[in-house]
């Protein structure tokens, strides 16, 4: 257990939070505005990762370009599923929306199986990226540099678009309280679309870097991260977005540290961990680390 | 101005307005009071499109050679763009936001920033605390500087008319008086009121015309003067003679 | 409660029953013999769901988890000691145990039951979607604990060659346990605070129901049915793996009681019979058509249909009128419970 084998560790507990923080943050931005668990939010990225797949291998297409229709298409996605079980259920128990967006993933992960097969398929990001650099005694790979730096890239952005524009405004007023935000004049249906379409978009973008990362990706993968994000997104406090980043490092950084520093046979329990640890803060920190309150709309 | 005919709500199964009409004239105050539970928020909320009439008709002409629109037809965003503005009960301020992103936020709808800058000084002017108190998050203020923002943030629209759910909520005497002073300015400057209170004497003393609403009847209506006077509003509503 | 029908006509319905059940355990092959018992078994899951998330407004997606637990726990009971010693590594006083079908059962509900019991004690006091995702977490701390504690389960690979014991009697049997359990709950003062509950809980506290001991309970009995379902599972199909109890089986069982209509145990018997029927009908034309997962979509867009059109589900709170009394005794109409009223 040496200092360098911890830094090793950390590093990739921050590479992985990365990912997570981003598809968390689309979890908050849409439990923000809406108040519902969106199940499928973890299919986006399985979504995202096949475009990836399909862009690059069909059309050969650069990286940027790949990305660029990976947001796209995830937006897309996040507009359309919003509309199919989240606009209808505007209104009715939590629970029903839960159940819907269940729903909605358990359709996706099934038509991804049906049209693509459950086999798993092999992803290929160019060599260049895959090359490994070392600074001391930690090694990573270039991929894991540009996974981290347009991760913070885009979390940035995001803020800026939450903070300093009309949109993100809008957004902010529409999560807190619904019905004022309709006095005030805001179309809160656009509203509402805007805030899923930015989420699922960056939800694709993490799919593009999960399948980059770990080489092989399946119709099924969606439900990792998805349930992971719901986590990380309760951790930092359910609907904050910096909650969501915050949240995004520390379950990276658990995840990590806990299979790097205890003996091997807890390995398995790590999933299990991280949903222990779950329901031990949804019962004593309810609102998570930041400590966002009000459950309720006024 | 407004046009409110035999208009019947109902919320979840329950009959909460039970034909309901009620006039606002062009530059008037208008005052509503009536007991909790009497359904005056609610037909707030059906004004702005927040809830919807099963029936009867809600009539709107902002400008005096203008059209005029049947607001159960239109949504809650439309209807703030045709120049009604809520100041909702209980101030409905952003916490979470700054009071000038608040203030900001009331002027959504428009698009003329030199025309926003300007209504941005005048409401700082008319409620100076709110310049102060500029980049705060507006669930720091007090209840009194709230319900300021809220009204604040409601002028931000340039209304024809402002609607208030109970700006005297949970205030002092002193703050109420100060508030219906700024109220009454704000009518001389050209914005018609319609207001709902609990607090019947402060808002028939500021209106000219009223209307007593009662479990989702109008049972009186007339001056204000007139009301103020009447025996039954006195016992019911203002504790005794006057 | 009181039914409507005179008494005979129920004694006549029950040797009319037990008459078919001997009768088709008889004469029919195994094929269909099997397809009728899972769908016996999906109903008794349906039934202690509802009785669950149904009746008292919980909702819970860990009842696979309940009956994994049930299922391991019959097996390892009924399981010979050779064959134990062959798989598992238990300690003495287990490792010798032989059971007969019954208590073993039995026994892997009540071990079903006392976890519920810790899990309630943990989590009950979260609700709306919190709980729902906690008793998800639940699902897959068990899913996790059995895949990897070799030792007692085997991990991945699940213990077979477990003997055929469930058959028709066993199923039919459990489900009309479940089924009465259910009712008598349903319609008794318990069962009315369980909706009074359902509808409005700040109310029904104000009425003096005790609501974490309401919770408990139900998600215990729930739990109860829900293990023996898992110990007729695993001999009927012989063999218990970690992977049927999934989260997709969770759905299933969800999407029963809310088709069916949440709090109507008739509902989620034939919501559960239509939709098992249906998916063991489907399976071997997806089979055929290489078409996996189509079962699985349809059943997600009934749903969604059903939430969006009538979220109350076919049969909502209520049983058919032919088998209950009048308006009295019907639960979740009581006036100081009923939703609505002034702003």
């Amino acid at each position: 257990m040496t200092a360098d084998y911890i830094a090793q560790q950390i590093v990739n507990g921050l590479i992985l939070g990365s990912m997570y923080a981003l598809v968390a943050i689309g979890f908050s931005m849409i439990y923000g505005i809406v108040r519902l668990i969106n199940f499928a939010h973890g299919d986006i990225v399985m979504i995202g990762a096949f475009v990836t797949l399909g862009l690059l291998q069909s059309l050969g297409a650069p990286l940027p370009v790949v990305a660029v229709g990976v947001l796209l298409s995830g937006a897309g996605m996040g507009i359309a599923v919003e509309r199919a079980a989240f606009r209808p259920m505007r209104g009715a128990p939590q629970v029903t929306g839960f159940i819907a967006s269940l729903a909605v993933s358990i359709m996706l992960q099934n038509l991804g199986i049906l049209t693509l097969t459950a086999q798993p398929r092999n992803f290929a990001f160019p060599d260049y990226l895959q090359a490994l650099i070392h600074v001391g005694a930690v090694g990573f790979r270039v991929i894991d540099v540009v996974i981290m730096l347009s991760a913070v890239l885009l979390m940035g952005l995001l803020l800026l678009l939450v903070h300093r524009t009309r949109l993100g405004m809008a957004m902010r007023a529409t999560a807190e309280n619904l019905d004022v935000a309709r006095l005030m004049g805001i179309p809160i249906n656009r509203t509402i679309r805007a805030a899923f379409a930015v989420g699922s978009g960056l939800a694709a973008i993490a799919g593009l870097m999960w399948g980059g990362k770990f080489g092989q990706i399946d119709p099924l993968l969606g439900y990792v991260p998805g349930l992971k994000s719901f986590v990380a997104a309760v951790i930092g406090g359910g609907g904050s977005i910096p909650g969501a980043i915050l949240g995004g490092y520390v379950l990276g950084l658990a995840e990590v540290l806990f299979v790097g520093l205890l003996p091997p046979i807890y390995s398995a329990f790590r999933d299990a961990f991280v949903f222990a640890a779950l329901i031990l803060i949804l019962l004593a920190l309810p609102n998570g680390i930041l400590g966002k309150a009000a459950e309720d709309r006024a | 101005m407004l046009k409110v005919a035999d208009v019947h709500v109902y919320r979840g199964r329950t009959h909460v307005l039970k034909g309901v009409s009620l006039e606002v004239g062009r530059g008037d105050i208008v005052a509503l009071i009536g007991a909790n539970g009497a359904g005056k928020t609610t037909l707030l909320r059906t004004l702005s499109g927040l809830l919807r009439p099963r029936r009867g008709a809600i009539r709107f002409q902002p400008r005096a050679d203008g059209p005029e629109a049947d607001l159960t037809r239109l949504a809650a965003e439309d209807i703030v763009g045709l120049g009604i503005s809520h100041c909702p009960e209980g101030r409905g301020v952003f916490a979470r936001l700054s009071v000038r992103e608040n203030l900001l936020i009331g002027a959504y709808r428009r698009r003329d920033r030199g025309g926003i800058e300007e209504d941005y000084r005048r409401v700082r002017a008319i409620f100076p605390i709110l310049e102060e108190r500029a980049g705060q998050a507006a669930g720091s203020l007090s209840g009194g500087e709230q319900e300021m923002l809220a009204i604040g943030r409601a002028l931000m629209s340039r209304p024809a008319l402002l609607i208030l759910d109970e700006p005297s909520l949970g205030l002092g005497p002193m703050v109420v008086a100060r508030l219906f002073d700024v109220l009454a300015e704000i009518n001389r400057q050209g914005v018609t009121l319609l207001l709902v209170e609990q607090n019947a004497v402060a808002a028939l003393n500021l209106a000219r015309r009223g209307y007593v609403l009662e479990t989702g009847r109008m049972v009186l209506s007339g001056p204000s003067r007139q009301l103020l006077e009447d025996p039954n509003v006195q016992r019911a509503y203002l504790g005794g003679a006057a | 409660m009181n039914l409507r029908r005179p008494r005979w006509i129920w004694l006549a319905l029950a040797l009319g029953g037990v008459a078919a059940v001997g009768l088709a355990q008889a004469a029919w092959d195994d094929y269909l013999l099997s397809i009728v018992n899972f769908v016996g078994i999906y109903a008794i899951l349906a039934v202690s769901l509802n009785l669950t998330n149904g009746f008292a407004g919980l909702f819970s997606l860990g009842h696979p988890g309940f009956m994994a637990i049930g299922g391991y726990v019959t097996a390892i009971l009924t399981l010979p000691a050779s064959r134990k010693a062959m798989f598992l590594a238990l300690p003495g006083w287990l490792a010798g145990i032989e059971l007969p079908f019954l208590p073993a059962l039995l026994a892997g509900g009540a071990a079903a039951t006392l976890t519920a019991f810790l899990l309630g004690l943990s989590v009950l006091r979260l609700s709306g979607h919190y709980l729902a995702v906690a008793t998800m977490g639940f699902l897959i701390i068990v899913q996790v604990l059995i895949e990897n504690w070799e030792s007692v389960t085997r991990g991945p690979l699940g213990l077979n060659g477990l003997a055929a014991l469930t058959d028709l009697w066993w199923v039919y049997g459990g489900l009309l346990a479940a089924v009465y359990v259910s009712w008598k709950v349903k319609f008794s003062s318990f069962g009315r605070s369980m909706l009074a509950m359902r509808e409005d809980s700040l109310a029904a506290q104000c009425l003096g129901v005790n609501l974490f001991r309401t919770r408990v309970a139900a998600l215990a009995i729930g739990a109860f049915f829900a293990g023996v379902a898992g110990g007729l599972w695993a001999h009927l199909v012989t063999a218990i793996t970690p992977g049927t109890f999934s989260l997709i089986m969770a759905f299933n069982i969800v999407v029963m009681v809310v088709v069916g209509g949440t709090g109507s145990i008739t509902g989620a018997v034939v919501a559960a019979v239509v939709f098992s029927a249906a998916t063991e009908i489907f399976r071997p034309l997806e089979e055929s058509f290489e078409a996996y997962g189509i079962a699985e979509i349809l059943m997600a867009l009934v749903l969604l249909v059903i939430l969006i059109y009538r979220p109350s589900g076919l049969f909502g709170s209520r049983e058919p009128a032919f088998l209950t009394a009048g308006p009295t005794h019907e639960p979740g109409n009581h006036p100081a419970t009923a939703k609505g009223g002034q702003r």
